[in-house]
């Protein structure tokens, strides 16, 4: 047994979905908490500090939610793999299990089976406030006794029971680490000879081998695969998987029977009631439909406000640097290549907190899964999941979190395509360069009185990009080949009110995930873009300010226009602007220009530059980033060779369609390269979607022009 | 004739019989969806399909080509 003296306690947290294991973690480590990946996988690694009695230190680890030890996907291997190699440096040095008091019959099934690894094991019946109200009381020295334990009985939404556990903890060298019941009786003579051939391993590990797909260091399966006398087929090994489930359940029922009592007559339902109405076929789906309502409100216009402070307080933090650092190269990157860069970044923060807060609320309240429930038909004849919800939803702020959320759903083809679709939806870095559209090509007038037909068309664009997204999704349905069984079960947890401390918590978790996963594409490309926008080859960009004042109709010009012609000057030469013109031949027949085709070439980083570099490329530059002058910049601009306004309604109406459909941002191509762990499937999504927005904008500005 | 868990009506309940474990997903199972546990058929999505269950007091949303392949027999008078 391990010794006391250990300063240092290695905790692992285990337990079923929604038993408020999260909830525990949190209680045991407060804001002392590190979210990290497992190596080469995309498996949220959650780990905390936590202060034990005695001056003792835990580490604890938030292993993902599983049912069993029977991985069925990538964030249950990961339980298994650390559970099963003692030499992992994170080894835990005892188990915390981590069940709820209304599920216990299910939850244990998991506790048996990390008994059978004999490690010593604690655990945690949570929920234990709603025990009165449901009727249930446990005999807690019997279930101690049966199942070789020791229990804490606690309620993470109360906050007791939490000294109990790490009290337990302290003193885990005195836990019992035997198996609670013998699981090899369901096929002694198979077990017996495993036993015999590999007498120094534990008799569970090597099953768990035999039929878990997972690496295991010390013990290759071949060379348990090349003992023929263990080899089944699946179909087998499947069917003793079910007797050894079943033979775990009667255990667990006898516990039960006499550890546990539950008086129905306490039970009021009111499950059952709120069911009837949010998954009722009328209301059902019109309480979902404003609850979406209220979400898309809180994002566009409760954030609005952080937004446009945000957005100042960084240009006027470049302008600062501007004026205030020596002038220089360093100077230039630093206050028109990092500030404007980390802007934004922090810029989406407002928004994609608030989606968040909505979204860890809706599945903290088990809303979410009745949801699921009511849209899996729906979503199903797109070739996409009830869970597939949760991404469109969350597309709506950025994909890139938006993707991660599609881990859920346990069919890989219906993950692959909600993965590949997801992009579609109306992400916040379009909202820009839609707002600055619509105002030049939609005039502001009212519809049947009270629709603003500005209004009406943002919508228009948002319900394309839904649109855009399933239609995508039915045409991949059709044409990918993977052969996949249908696989859907979605576990409907009771209600709860979110826990304050929950939501918060996830809600930091995705906005810092989002800044440093996503921030540091971002930040890199702003750089590029503003080394490729202010450097260039040969004389004329050089030379700039020389030629253009030398130039006669410039000659009478006040020194800032000059000031702005000349930077319009040196951005045409520069490198981005040699791409842009290079690129024009391309899209002139979708009715833009070189500058246009610049910005949509910067655009790439983030979609939203697209103002940004436009702003630069009209020359507006030192006469401030006031949105009206760029607006009247842009509107006044004549091609010179159609004599027509630049910004015209088919030129306007293409560019919208452009920027609705195709994929313009290097973040998201590399999480779903993540994701789908190759690179084939963000080349589809970038050649795919960019392929068939160039078509939709060709064929647009060829008939309205 | 067979019946299956698909052909439950809401608020009956039944007592599963057997199951096609190639077909039944196994998490599903570790939920107590197995021989000899009572099913009950608590909401039938409003277009039909997928069903939500209380199955061994685990309440879960499957979809009808799973419910298919899980034999029951109704317990007379649940409805």
């Amino acid at each position: 047994m391990a010794a006391h003296n250990i300063l240092n306690i290695k905790i692992a947290l285990i337990g079923n979905p929604n038993t408020g294991k999260t909830s525990v973690f949190n209680h045991l480590t407060g804001l002392n908490q590190q979210v990290g990946n497992y190596p080469g996988i995309t498996v949220e690694r959650k780990t905390g500090t936590c202060k034990l009695p005695n001056g003792t230190k835990g580490t604890v680890m938030d292993l993902p939610g599983t049912y069993s030890l029977n991985a069925s996907s990538m964030d249950e291997n990961v339980v298994i793999e650390l559970l099963l190699n003692k030499n992992d440096k994170d080894y835990p040095d005892v188990a915390v299990v981590v069940t709820d008091v209304e599920n216990l019959k299910r939850n244990l099934l998991l506790f048996t089976q990390i008994k059978d690894l004999e490690l010593p094991t604690i655990l945690v019946i949570n929920m234990s406030d709603r025990m009165e109200r449901k009727g249930i009381s446990l005999d807690i020295p019997y279930l101690e006794n049966l199942l070789k334990t020791r229990i804490a009985l606690v309620s993470s939404r109360k906050g007791t029971g939490i000294d109990t556990i790490k009290e337990l903890i302290v003193n885990y060298g005195s836990l019992p680490t035997e198996p609670c019941l013998n699981a090899s009786g369901i096929d002694p003579d198979y077990f017996n000879g495993l036993r015999n051939a590999f007498p120094h391993q534990l008799l569970y590990k090597l099953w768990l081998v035999i039929t878990q797909d997972v690496n295991f260091g010390q013990l290759e399966r071949k060379e348990i695969e090349s003992n023929s006398s263990f080899a089944k087929t699946k179909a087998e090994l499947k069917r003793m998987q079910q007797k050894e489930t079943i033979k775990r359940y009667q255990f667990i029922n006898d516990v039960l029977k006499s550890g546990q009592t539950i008086d129905n007559s306490k039970a009021k339902d009111l499950r059952a009631k709120l069911d009837r109405v949010l998954t009722h076929k009328v209301f059902g789906y019109v309480i979902f439909l404003g609850i979406l309502m209220l979400i898309f409100q809180s994002i566009f216009s409760w954030s609005s406000i952080p937004m446009d402070f945000i957005d100042e307080s960084f240009a006027s933090l470049a302008s600062y640097t501007e004026t205030h650092l020596p002038p220089g190269k360093l100077t230039d990157l630093i206050s028109q290549g990092i500030i404007p860069g980390i802007g934004g970044v922090v810029i989406f923060i407002p928004q994609i907190a608030f989606l968040f807060l909505f979204i860890s609320i809706l599945e903290e309240s088990g809303y979410m899964s009745r949801v699921v429930f009511l849209m899996d038909k729906i979503m199903k004849r797109f070739g996409l999941s009830g869970k597939s919800v949760v991404p469109l939803i969350s597309g709506t702020a950025c994909a890139i979190p938006a993707i991660m959320s599609a881990r859920n759903i346990e069919n890989w083809r219906e993950r692959l395509i909600t993965i590949l679709v997801t992009p579609f939806t109306t992400c916040s870095a379009r909202l820009p360069v839609y707002t600055i559209l619509i105002s030049l090509i939609i005039p502001e007038k009212m519809v049947l009185g009270i629709f603003n037909l500005q209004g009406l068309t943002l919508m228009l664009l948002y319900l394309l990009g839904f649109g855009g997204a399933l239609l995508s999704a039915w045409i991949l349905n059709k044409i990918l080949k993977l052969k996949h069984k249908s696989f859907f079960v979605a576990e409907m947890p009771n209600y709860k009110l979110p826990l304050f401390k929950n939501v918060a918590l996830n809600v930091l978790e995705k906005t810092k995930a989002f800044v440093y996963g996503a921030g540091k594409i971002i930040l890199a490309l702003s750089i590029i873009i503003w080394f490729l926008g202010s450097h260039g080859p040969g004389e004329a960009f050089s030379n700039a300010q020389e030629i253009v004042s030398h130039q006669p109709e410039n000659k009478t010009l006040p020194q800032d226009e000059l000031g702005d012609k000349i930077a319009a000057y040196q951005l045409e030469n520069s490198y981005i602007g040699i791409m842009g013109k290079s690129i024009e031949p391309v899209i002139r027949p979708l009715g833009y220009d070189w500058k246009i085709g610049v910005a949509i070439v910067s655009s790439f980083a983030a979609r939203e530059v697209f103002v940004g570099t436009l702003a630069t490329i009209y020359n507006i530059g030192s006469s401030g980033e006031d949105e009206a002058t760029i607006k009247q910049r842009m509107d006044a601009e004549i091609d010179p060779l159609t004599g027509k306004k630049v910004f015209n309604f088919a030129t306007g109406v293409s560019l919208l369609l452009f920027y609705a459909f195709a994929m313009q941002c290097i973040s998201t191509l590399a999480i779903t390269k993540k994701e789908t762990n190759s690179w084939k499937w963000p080349l589809i999504q970038l050649i795919g979607m960019s392929g068939f927005a160039y078509v939709v904008s060709l064929i647009t500005y060829q008939l309205l022009k | 004739m067979k019946t299956t868990l698909a052909s439950l009506k809401k608020g009956q309940k039944a007592i599963i019989t057997d199951l096609n474990i190639d077909a039944v997903p196994l998490k599903l199972l570790e939920m107590g969806c197995l021989p000899g546990n009572t099913v009950e058929l608590l909401q039938i999505a409003p277009l039909g399909d997928p069903i939500y269950i209380n199955v061994n007091e685990s309440h879960v949303a499957i979809r009808l080509e799973t419910a298919l392949e899980i034999d029951v027999e109704f317990i007379p008078d649940s409805l």
